[in-house]
């Protein structure tokens, strides 16, 4: 695979001249900012939210099984640790909802200098904080 | 890394490029997610709407909320995007962080497997709750 490896890691730039192509961020001693913590945090809680729809499938499959087995899933998850969880599960769901968001606009090429995709990414923690909590306190009060 | 990058090999860029294909399948995956991603905007707040809607339902609340051929046409909108997302998002994911070509067919083919089941599984409760 050395062919492979070395089209991959060496380039030419626009004069035909042999550079090194950049090589992606060095974690351990790369100062982390809020455009790469907001992107990692996209992908995490995409992750979550793809771990959470084991969730959704449990709570359909049980309401089309049997009364017992809905009432079941209904109290584990207004127990406590259910409920944990599915706080958790409401705040990546509305983190990942505000920041797709963010890159829908960027792949339409709005929000892209540095000055803006800063104050976007303020913008969208605050509003997916704000949904979650707006949620759980309706939630509470037509449950 | 080098300070003075050389090529050793002695192919041309078009021969070393022929062949490892325009990653894999161009455009679809990109388009596929945004797509997904755009439906998801207002089904995913017409989901937080009908979990809230039905927070501590017995079944037969649930079943007359599902049974409402719109509610049914929405929950299954949603799933197929949603699940449809995820596939599209995890495959990314594996392919940044699985590096065996082994392992990442395996890991791929395990994903798709979960995911296609977990759609079905959520798909056919929801019709035998509306038919």
């Amino acid at each position: 695979m050395h062919d492979v490896r070395d089209a991959l890691m060496v380039g030419r730039d626009s004069k035909g001249k042999l550079v090194n192509r950049p090589l992606s961020p060095h974690l351990q001693i790369y100062k982390p900012q809020l455009s790469s913590a907001t992107s990692i945090f996209h992908r995490i809680t995409g992750v979550a939210l793809g771990l959470g729809t084991i969730l959704l499938a449990v709570w359909l499959v049980a309401a089309a099984s049997s009364d017992h087995a809905f009432a079941l899933v209904q109290s584990l998850f207004a127990s406590w640790l259910g409920l944990l969880i599915l706080f958790g599960f409401t705040l990546a769901l509305f983190y990942h909802f505000c920041n797709g968001i963010r890159h829908l606009a960027w792949d339409a090429g709005r929000g892209f200098d540095l000055p803006a995709m800063h104050r976007s990414g303020r913008i969208m923690i605050a509003a997916s904080i704000v949904l979650t909590i707006g949620f759980w306190v309706i939630g509470f009060l037509v449950w | 890394m080098d300070k003075n990058p050389k090529i050793t090999v002695m192919r041309s860029q078009l021969g070393r490029a022929r062949g490892l294909g325009a990653a894999k399948s161009g455009f679809h995956h990109w388009w596929a997610q945004r797509v997904t991603a755009i439906a998801l905007l207002p089904l995913s707040l017409y989901f937080v709407a009908s979990v809230m809607i039905l927070s501590g339902a017995d079944r037969a609340a649930m079943a007359g909320y599902i049974g409402q051929p719109w509610n049914a046409v929405l929950f299954l909108a949603l799933i197929g995007a949603l699940f449809y997302h995820l596939a599209l998002g995890l495959q990314t994911v594996i392919e940044d962080y699985i590096h065996g070509e082994a392992s990442k067919l395996v890991s791929l083919l395990a994903m798709r497997a979960a995911v296609a089941l977990l759609a079905l599984a959520s798909a056919v409760s929801v019709l035998k709750l509306a038919l």
